[in-house]
């Protein structure tokens, strides 16, 4: 059915209808490559929404506090709730058996930190040592804070990648000292963190040490913990939940809030955002892929048009090929051949497009929401099929119209 | 080699039937060369139709060199018109984007013959019908004398039993119907049948028999002294 023959016929009834063919190609150029840019940026979608997610632990639990909306027993609405360490603490008692990693954190919004002539602000989070594994922070040179510094309130300080590059460029930074305040810490560690520059904009010193500088006290503005590791999602999710329920229950107690204020204290679980943010990915990728079918489609609709008007001019030449001994099939073939051709060259140059424009923007966009946008290989290969499959059907209604055409409708003259 | 038994043909316009063929019977022996005269509206292109496989007759019987031509599905319709049948028409009909020798080709491309043996045999015919020199022009850059010998090389290439002429001189001034039909003659003289419909009275004159149509019938069907093209010029 492929004989060089028939390659042969193509090349010459393209070669013949130069702007037709670029006009046919370009809708499907155009279709292609909004697909294939959508599905990237899709793509990008999700690996920004995995991103924020793999910024922090996914089955952490974390406590925040406000002010109080309700009225309760006697006391007003308006009151800013303050954790205290021995909340902390008798949180991390009473759920021991139930939690993994724990810390609490007091913290500096912004800081002013110098070193030599150089300075920046930056939020200075004062922590406890599980607080690396909680943040997923990873450590470039040097170590993270642990125990001893804590029990020792040492003026230790891990900083992030983006700090170190701010303050000392290229030089090492480890056992440096840095001012804050006028109170000399030392370089510990530089770490990396999935969240990129926003969260490697941070410094850790040790919760004790925070408390003691910045007046703290016995303060805490928040708490962080983890529950292990379950086999399955739902089980995860079902042991998070109770205790979310435990600590919130807890804690207005403690902290005499009304059991239905939830502005007061906020116990949030992240598993719960996964799920959230699973079902977005799936939404997203439902979205794009619809968007981008549909333009393909009015694309080959297109073709299919292109190709009905062909085989309306050709009607005379389809004739005399019949009357020559031209077989249907034969026909058929010839339409069909140069269709699925059509789109798939035309196809190709949307794919290789679309792949270069991602290639070469892709690494420039890196949001929040959208990062590193690209098509791998297996949507590479679904549009390629989508093609194909694309190609003949655009080919097969005039295709079957041409094999339709009685030779002496078409040989007679007008 | 052609041998057609009360055939009839009509055709349905609105409301109305149209009888075009009324009963024709007509046999053709191999060799000869026959003309195909009648006024407009007389059924003759119907006949050519029919004996062309290009339409089926209602009724009646059509052998050709012996096949009963009858309820013919598309797929053997096209290979029996490529085996029995060469067709010239009066506009040529030449694939315009397609060479003088590609266009001779063609039927033996639909024959399944591979191409250098193709391309031999298109050659050697544009070489018979004096053209071998133009077997890589386009057919607008010929002028209608020598696309209408393109055509009756491509219709000769797949050797076929019977040529089929339909007004083949229609749109020539007389000169280049007079050499065309020079062709004819001598292509008929090396023994091929051929079978031309014309309205012209002096083209008839050129052929060896005269059957003449009118109102769907044969009126007349005489054997005449054939008149040589070229002893006009």
């Amino acid at each position: 059915m492929f004989s060089l023959e028939r390659w042969q016929e193509v090349f010459l009834t393209i070669g013949k209808n130069k702007l037709r063919t670029a006009l046919t190609m370009i809708s499907v150029i155009t279709g292609i490559f909004i697909l294939v840019v959508l599905l990237g940026v899709g793509q990008g979608m999700e690996n920004g929404i995995a991103e924020q997610f793999q910024n922090d632990a996914e089955n952490e639990i974390s406590v925040y506090t406000g002010v109080t909306s309700m009225e309760y027993e006697g006391l007003n609405p308006g009151r800013r709730i303050q954790l205290k360490n021995e909340d902390y603490q008798s949180i991390s008692r009473t759920h021991a058996s139930d939690i993994d990693k724990k810390s609490s954190m007091y913290r500096i919004w912004s800081g002013l930190i110098t070193y030599k002539d150089e300075s920046g602000s930056y939020r200075i989070e004062g922590v406890l040592p599980d607080y690396e594994y909680i943040e997923k922070v990873s450590l470039v040179s040097g170590r993270f804070l642990n125990q001893q510094d804590q029990n020792k309130s040492e003026k230790y300080m891990a900083i992030g990648k983006k700090v170190k590059d701010d303050l000392f460029g290229d030089k090492n930074a480890l056992g440096k000292l840095v001012q804050v305040s006028g109170i000399n810490f030392k370089v510990i560690g530089v770490y990396t963190d999935p969240g990129g520059e926003r969260e490697e904009s941070r410094v850790y010193v040790p919760l004790s040490t925070s408390q003691t500088v910045f007046g703290g006290g016995q303060d805490i503005r928040q708490m962080n913990f983890t529950i292990p590791k379950r086999e399955s999602y739902d089980k995860a999710l079902a042991e998070s939940d109770q205790l979310v329920a435990k600590i919130e229950r807890d804690l207005k107690s403690v902290h005499t809030v009304a059991p239905m204020d939830n502005s007061a204290i906020r116990v949030r679980s992240s598993i719960e955002n996964a799920k959230r943010f699973y079902d977005l990915t799936s939404m997203i990728s439902i979205f794009f892929w619809s968007v981008g079918v549909a333009t393909l489609f009015a694309g080959i609709i297109g073709v299919s048009n292109i190709m009905l008007i062909i085989v309306k001019e050709r009607t005379k030449e389809i004739g005399v090929r019949k009357a020559l001994g031209a077989k249907p099939l034969s026909i058929i073939g010839m339409v069909l051949h140069e269709s699925i051709f059509v789109t798939t060259v035309a196809g190709f140059i949307g794919l290789i497009l679309a792949l270069v424009l991602l290639e070469n923007l892709g690494p420039l966009i890196d949001t929040e929401f959208i990062k590193n946008p690209e098509v791998n290989l297996s949507i590479a290969v679904t549009t390629l099929i989508l093609l194909v499959v694309a190609g003949a059907l655009a080919g097969f209604f005039p295709a079957r119209k041409a094999a339709k055409i009685k030779p002496i409708v078409a040989l007679r003259d007008e | 080699m052609i041998d057609i038994k009360d055939l009839h043909k009509s055709y349905t316009v609105g409301k109305n039937k149209l009888h075009v063929l009324k009963g024709i019977n007509f046999h053709v022996d191999e060799g000869e060369l026959v003309a195909i005269m009648g006024s407009s509206g007389s059924g003759k292109s119907t006949l050519l139709n029919i004996l062309g496989m290009l339409d089926e007759a209602d009724e009646g019987s059509y052998h050709l060199d012996g096949t009963e031509i009858k309820n013919l599905n598309e797929k053997t319709a096209a290979r029996y018109r490529n085996k029995f049948l060469g067709f010239i028409f009066q506009s040529f009909n030449l694939i315009n984007y397609k060479t003088a020798l590609d266009n001779v080709a063609l039927p033996l491309f639909y024959q399944g013959m591979k191409g250098k043996e193709r391309t031999e045999r298109a050659y050697d015919y544009l070489e018979r019908v004096g053209l071998a020199d133009w077997a890589t022009h386009l057919p607008n850059e010929l002028s209608g004398g020598q696309k209408q010998r393109v055509a009756i090389a491509r219709a000769m290439a797949s050797h076929p039993k019977v040529l089929l002429a339909d007004e083949l001189t229609g749109a020539l001034d007389s000169n280049t119907s007079y050499e065309i039909m020079d062709l004819i003659q001598k292509i008929n003289e090396e023994g091929k049948t051929i079978l031309v419909v014309t309205h012209e009275p002096d083209i008839a004159q050129m052929t060896k028999r005269i059957v003449n149509l009118k109102d769907g019938v044969i009126i007349d069907d005489k054997k005449i002294e054939q008149k040589k093209a070229l002893a006009d010029v």
